[in-house]
This record gives C-alpha cells, sequence and structure tokens, in this order.
C-alpha cells in the first residue's frame, strides 16, 4: 500500500495543483501576453494586415500558458483520458471553426451585394 | 483504495493528497468531460460571432463602441482571479483553512469586479441603443459575451457554495475533489475569456 502511495506521488512530481512558483510564472507571463496585444491595438503601432496574425500568436501562445501553468495538463500517463478528451475536443473545435469560417465567406464571396442592389 | 480503514488511513493520505482516488478520479475526469462540450458550445458561439461581426446593419460597429482600457481592467479582474483560485488550491491541499477561505473570498471579490463591469457595459450599450436587438453584430456580441458572464455567475455561485461547505465539513477528501472540479472550471473561463478579448475586442477595435 506504502509502496503503491509512494509511486503515485513520484508519478505527480509537484502534485496534482502545481506550487506557488509554477502559478508565479504562470500568472506572470499571462500579464505579459495580455497586456503587449492591448498595448499594440492601443497605441496603434501595428501595421493593419499584421494586426490579426499578432493577435491570435498572442491569444494561442497565452492558451497553452493557461493550460500548463493553471489547468496543469502535461503528458503524464496518469492524465490519459483527460487528454484523449482535450485532443478529441480540438479537432471538432478546429473542424468547426474552420469549416465555418471557410464556408461562409465562400458563401459571402458569391451572395456578394451587387452594384444598384438595395442592400437590405 | 476506495475503502478507507483505518489502518490504512495513513497511507491512503498521501495519495488522498495527489487525488488519486477513484472518487476523485472519475469525478474530475467527468467534469472535464463537461469543459470539454462547454468548450464546444463556446466555439459555436465564437464561430457566429465570427461571421456576424460586420453585419452591422448600419448600426455602431465595435470600432465605435468599446473601449480598450475598460476591457483591460476586466481582464486584468480575471487574471488575478485565477492567480488566487490557484493559490486557494495550493492552501486547500495543505489543509489550510483559513488561508482557503481568504483565497477563495478574494477571487470571489476579482469575479464580482469583472462582472460588475460587464453588467456595466451591457448596460451602457442597451442605453446607447446598441442591445442585442440592433443588429445581428451586437446579438452575437451579446450571445458569446453574456454566456461567458452566465458561466462566470454561476462559478460565483458554485464558490459561495463551496465557502459553506468547507466552514461547514472543513477541507476533507469530498470538498477537496469540489474546489478542484470548480478550479478547472474557472481557469476554463478564463482561457475563454482571451478568445474573447481577442476576437472581439482587440480585433472589432483595431
Amino acid at each position: 500500500m506504502s509502496a503503491h502511495a509512494h509511486a503515485a506521488n513520484e508519478n505527480h512530481g509537484h502534485g496534482a495543483h502545481g506550487d506557488v512558483k509554477s502559478y508565479l510564472i504562470g500568472f506572470f507571463l499571462s500579464v505579459v501576453l495580455t497586456a503587449l496585444p492591448f498595448g499594440l491595438v492601443m497605441t496603434g503601432s501595428l501595421e493593419h494586415d499584421m494586426i490579426v496574425p499578432v493577435c491570435f500568436a498572442f491569444a494561442a501562445v497565452q492558451i497553452v500558458v493557461h493550460l500548463v501553468y493553471f489547468l496543469h495538463m502535461n503528458t503524464k500517463s496518469s492524465r490519459t483520458w483527460n487528454g484523449a478528451a482535450f485532443l478529441f475536443t480540438l479537432v471538432i473545435l478546429l473542424i468547426l471553426l474552420v469549416g465555418t469560417l471557410w464556408v461562409m465567406h465562400n458563401m459571402n464571396l458569391n451572395m456578394m451585394v451587387m452594384p444598384g442592389m438595395s442592400p437590405s | 483504495m476506495t475503502v478507507q480503514s483505518p489502518v490504512l488511513g495513513d497511507h491512503l493520505h498521501a495519495a488522498d493528497h495527489e487525488h488519486h482516488h477513484d472518487f476523485a478520479g472519475t469525478t474530475t475526469l467527468g467534469f472535464w468531460i463537461y469543459l470539454m462540450s462547454d468548450c464546444v458550445l463556446f466555439a459555436a458561439l465564437f464561430c457566429a460571432f465570427a461571421v456576424l461581426r460586420g453585419a452591422t446593419a448600419g448600426g455602431p460597429a465595435a470600432k465605435d463602441l468599446f473601449d480598450l482600457s475598460y476591457v483591460a481592467v476586466e481582464t486584468t479582474f480575471l487574471l488575478v482571479s485565477s492567480f488566487t483560485y490557484g493559490m486557494a488550491m495550493i492552501s486547500a491541499e495543505k489543509k489550510r483553512q483559513s488561508a482557503t477561505l481568504v483565497w477563495l473570498g478574494l477571487t470571489l471579490l476579482m469575479g464580482l469586479g469583472f462582472m460588475g463591469m460587464e453588467l456595466h457595459e451591457f448596460g451602457e450599450l442597451i442605453e446607447k441603443g446598441a442591445g442585442p436587438d440592433r443588429s445581428a453584430f451586437l446579438s452575437s456580441f451579446f450571445t458569446l459575451v453574456g454566456t461567458h458572464g452566465l458561466h462566470v455567475t454561476a462559478g460565483m455561485i458554485w464558490m459561495v457554495t463551496l465557502i459553506v461547505h468547507v466552514l461547514r465539513g472543513g477541507l476533507n477528501e469530498k470538498n477537496i475533489t469540489r474546489l478542484t472540479c470548480l478550479s478547472l472550471f474557472w481557469h476554463f473561463l478564463d482561457i475563454v475569456w482571451i478568445g474573447v478579448f481577442t476576437t472581439v475586442y482587440l480585433l472589432g477595435v483595431a
């Protein structure tokens, strides 16, 4: 029993909820990753066609930071099912987001308002 | 592992600490799967917003309505609340009940600050005639941000409930599992908010 408990301990490393240090690192990183895009957009220092990719890049990195430092997602074996559910969800999200935007973009192109047509 | 006898109690304690019980494990996994389904819900709302963001029907667009410095303060409330909730979880694992309660209280205050600001923003928009009935853009905006706000509100009600649970039952195994589920929920809402402030506010105003 105690050997089992010990193994469980080692398996989880710092414990299921991390430690103060990892929360501080996560908090610091997320403040920086929030402040930078806000600053860039508010000061208008980004070129117009760079705004979308830069903002999405910051958001993507910040989401990963939150997953790792706040939700403690990692590759440890005890979390296999959590990870599987997460990966499955990611696939669904990608299909949903990319599919919707693609289809709706095509539709908008093909239903472009013609000159002389009154916008409803 | 599911039977807790006094003899095994000490050895179990270490495992207890790490949530290695079947009860805690299946409960948090089940809750995680619920969160994943919630992800899909939010993704659908994000899709609707992305498609409709330009459909202003001659009404105000994001540029005319949103103030980024206001949103930055809202975001700060939510970020700090994620950190304070993390501290509450660490205190709970160390069985420090009063510290846990103080951190939970702080998290609740941050949540209240966030919701107060959001409701104030909604009120101002509606007063300006930019309510959800004005255009498809505003309908999708209110649906997406409002759904997130409802989740945060539910999280706060849950947090009050857990504060009462901890006051009455202490930091026992069940309460720690409950706190763990709420921590997943709370951090998840913070992640959804990253998507909201990026797609709705930053890209809307830019």
